[in-house]
C-alpha cells in the first residue's frame, strides 16, 4: 500500500492529484501506526473495567462461563455480601497493614542506599549496584521458593543462625502475626531494587556545581544531602511513593507463593482474596465486585496524593 | 594566609571524605552480600545432594556437588518444555515491543484527531491494577477461545501504557527535519519508521527490550490463570508447583529456581547500563 508513494517520481509528485492522494494517505498514517497497540490496550486495559462493572452485578460463576444463559442479574447483592463478609474485611485490614509497614520501609531504604551508592563513581561502588538490583529483576516464584527454604522451621538457615545465639525455633510462616512480617520482609527486600534504580537516575540530574558551591561554603555531607539533594529529588521521591503505595495495595505474589494467604488468612491481601474467590471458587461476579472496590480505593488514594502534591507546589 | 588556611581545611575535609567513602563502601558491600545472599544460597543448594540440603546444621558450600537435579528437571520433569514455552512467550512480547514503538512514534511525531484523549487513555491504563482486569480479561480470552494457548498468556501484557509513554518521550526528541528529508527522498512512512526512526531510537529500544524480556520471562499471574494444560506451563508455573516439595527436596527446588534466575541475571548484568539510562531518559529527574 506504500508502494505508489515510493515509486512516485519528483515529476509525479508535482501533480495535484497525486499530492492529494498522498495527503489522504498521510492523514491515515498515524492511525495505522497506533491502532494495533491501541486496540490491545483497549481490549485488555479499558474494556475489562466495563466488563468487571457489568459482571459484578451478576452471579457469574463456573456454570455461567460455559453458558451465558445461566447468568442472572442480581443488582448490588455482591457488594452488600462483600461488606458483610468478615474475610473481606480481614483482607482489607491485612492490605492496610502491609502498606503501612511496606511503603515507608521501601522508600527510606531505597533512598538511603541510592544516596550511599551515589557517593562515589569508582568501579567498586559501580559494581556494588548490580547486587542491590538483583532482587527486583528476578522471578518472584523463584525468590519465594528460596525464602521459603530460608524460613523453613526445621532445616532453614535463619533458624539455624538464631539457634547459634540460643533462640528457639521460630515459626516464620506458620505463626499468624509473624507470617505477616516474614512475607512483608521479602516484599521489601524485592521492592527496593527498582526504586534504587529510579533514585540513581534522578541523582544524575543534581548539578555538581551546587554541591561544590555548598562545600566551599563549609556545608557538611549531611547538610548537603538535606538542603540540596533531597529537595532536588522531590519529584522522584513523590513518584516512588505513589507507585510503591499502588504496588502494596495490590500486594499478591509474595504471599501467594510463600503462604498462599495463610495461616488462617493472616497474609490474605485483597488481591489474594480476589484470586481465591475468582479463580479457586469461580465466583466471578463476587470477585469482580471486590476488584472494583479495590480499584476505587487505589484511585482515591492516588488522587489524594496527587492533590496533596499540587497543594505543596502552589505554596 | 587565609587562602592557605581554607586550602588546608579543604584538604583535611577531602581526606576525611575519602575515609568516609571507604567506611560507606564497606557498609554497602556488606549490604550487597546480604541482599544477594538468598541467591548465593540458592545456587549452593542446587548442587548439593538432597540429604545434604536437608542437613541440620546447614552447610554453606556443598561437600559433594552434583548436577543430578538439573538433569532430573529436564529429563523427568519436563522443564525443557516449560523453558521452550517461556521463550515463546518472551518472543511474542518482542512483537508487542514493535507495536508500542509504532504507537509511541505516532504520538510523538504526528498530529491527528483524537490524539489528546487517546494519549490520556494510554496514561490512564497505567493506573489500573491488574486485579481489576484479571477476571474480565480471563472472560474475554475465554470468549475468544484463547485460554490454554501461549498467545493467550502473552496477549494481556503485550502492550503497556508505560512503555508507549517512554517511547513517545524519547521519540519526540528526533528532529522532524530528518523525517521530512526521508519523505522528500521518496521513502514511504513505514520505511521512514524502519530505517530512520528505529535506528535513532536504539537507546530506548534497548531499555524496553531488556524490560520486556525480564517481564515476559518472569510473568506468573497470566500463565497461572490461562494455562490449565500442563503442556503450556511456563517456567514460573512449573516452579510454583514444586512448592509442595519443600519438605522433601530443597535441592530440586533450588535447581529449578536457578534455571529461572540465572538467565535473567546474565541479561541484566550485560545490559545494566541501558536500564539505568532508560529511567534517566524517561525524565524522572
Amino acid at each position: 500500500m506504500a508502494l505508489p508513494g515510493i515509486v512516485s517520481s519528483p515529476l509525479a509528485r508535482r501533480r495535484p492529484i497525486a499530492s492529494r492522494a498522498r495527503a489522504g494517505r498521510s492523514r491515515l498514517t498515524p492511525y495505522i501506526f497506533i491502532s494495533p497497540a491501541m486496540l490491545l490496550l483497549i481490549a485488555f486495559g479499558v474494556f475489562p473495567i466495563a466488563v468487571a462493572a457489568l459482571v459484578s452485578l451478576t452471579d457469574m460463576n463456573i456454570s455461567g462461563l460455559g453458558d451465558w444463559g445461566n447468568v442472572k442479574f442480581i443488582g448490588i447483592a455482591n457488594y452488600s455480601k462483600l461488606f458483610a463478609d468478615p474475610s473481606f474485611w480481614q483482607a482489607l485490614g491485612n492490605t492496610a497493614f502491609f502498606a503501612i509497614i511496606g511503603v515507608p520501609s521501601v522508600v527510606f531504604l531505597s533512598l538511603g542506599v541510592a544516596l550511599l551508592l551515589n557517593r562515589s563513581g569508582n568501579w567498586f561502588y559501580r559494581s556494588l549496584r548490580a547486587f542491590y538490583f538483583i532482587p527486583a529483576i528476578t522471578a518472584i516464584v523463584a525468590i519465594s521458593l528460596v525464602w521459603g527454604y530460608l524460613y523453613n522451621t526445621q532445616f532453614g538457615l535463619l533458624n539455624w543462625l538464631l539457634s547459634l545465639v540460643g533462640v528457639d525455633q521460630v515459626q516464620w510462616l506458620s505463626d499468624p502475626t509473624l507470617a505477616k512480617f516474614s512475607v512483608a520482609l521479602v516484599a521489601v527486600w524485592r521492592g527496593t531494587g527498582l526504586n534504587i534504580i529510579i533514585f540513581l537516575a534522578a541523582l544524575q540530574g543534581v548539578p555538581n556545581e551546587y554541591l561544590e558551591a555548598a562545600s566551599l561554603d563549609g556545608a557538611g555531607e549531611w547538610r548537603k544531602i538535606r538542603s540540596i539533594v533531597i529537595p532536588m529529588l522531590r519529584f522522584a521521591i513523590f513518584f516512588v511513593t505513589v507507585t510503591t503505595v499502588i504496588s502494596w495495595l495490590q500486594f499478591f505474589d509474595e504471599a501467594y507463593v510463600l503462604t498462599g494467604g495463610g495461616p488462617l488468612g493472616a497474609t490474605t491481601s485483597v488481591s489474594i482474596f480476589l484470586y481465591q474467590q475468582g479463580f479457586q471458587q469461580s465466583q466471578f461476579g463476587y470477585a469482580s465486585a471486590g476488584s472494583l472496590i479495590l480499584f476505587v480505593l487505589i484511585a482515591v488514594i492516588t488522587v489524594a496524593q496527587l492533590r496533596a502534591r499540587r497543594a505543596d507546589i502552589e505554596y | 594566609m587565609s587562602t592557605s588556611l581554607s586550602a588546608l581545611r579543604q584538604r583535611s575535609m577531602k581526606r576525611r571524605g575519602r575515609g568516609l567513602s571507604v567506611v560507606i563502601g564497606i557498609a554497602l558491600a556488606i549490604g550487597a552480600v546480604i541482599t544477594a545472599f538468598p541467591f548465593i544460597w540458592m545456587v549452593a543448594t542446587s548442587i548439593k545432594p538432597q540429604a545434604e540440603s536437608l542437613n541440620y546444621p546447614p552447610t554453606l558450600l556443598p561437600a559433594n556437588p552434583t548436577l543430578e537435579y538439573f538433569h532430573k528437571l529436564f529429563v523427568e520433569l519436563d522443564f525443557g518444555r516449560y523453558l521452550g514455552n517461556t521463550v515463546i512467550v518472551v518472543l511474542i512480547g518482542g512483537i508487542g515491543l514493535i507495536l508500542m514503538a509504532m504507537a509511541g512514534y505516532a504520538f510523538a511525531k504526528f498530529d491527528f484527531r483524537g490524539k489528546q484523549w487517546m494519549f490520556f487513555l494510554v496514561l490512564a491504563t497505567m493506573m489500573i491494577p491488574v486485579q481489576v482486569t484479571m477476571i474480565p480479561t480471563y472472560l474475554i480470552l475465554n470468549g475468544m477461545k484463547l485460554t490454554n494457548t501461549l498467545v493467550g498468556i502473552a496477549l494481556p501484557t503485550l502492550v503497556s501504557g508505560f512503555s508507549i509513554f517512554l517511547f513517545r518521550q524519547f521519540m519526540s526528541t528526533i528532529p522532524t527535519e530528518m523525517l521530512e528529508a526521508a519523505r522528500l527522498d521518496g521513502a514511504g512512512e513505514f520505511r521512514t519508521f524502519l530505517q530512520i526512526v528505529l535506528p535513532l531510537s536504539k537507546p530506548i529500544l534497548a531499555v524496553q527490550a531488556v524490560l520486556t524480556f525480564i517481564a515476559g520471562w518472569n510473568s506468573f499471574l497470566w500463565p497461572l490463570i490461562i494455562a490449565s494444560d500442563q503442556k503450556l506451563y511456563t517456567l514460573s508455573v512449573g516452579l510454583s508447583l514444586l512448592n509442595k516439595e519443600i519438605a522433601v527436596n530443597p535441592s530440586l527446588q533450588m535447581a529449578a529456581a536457578s534455571v529461572m534466575v540465572i538467565p535473567i541475571l546474565i541479561v541484566f548484568i550485560v545490559f545494566q547500563r541501558y536500564v539505568i539510562q532508560g529511567f534517566a531518559l524517561s525524565g524522572l529527574k
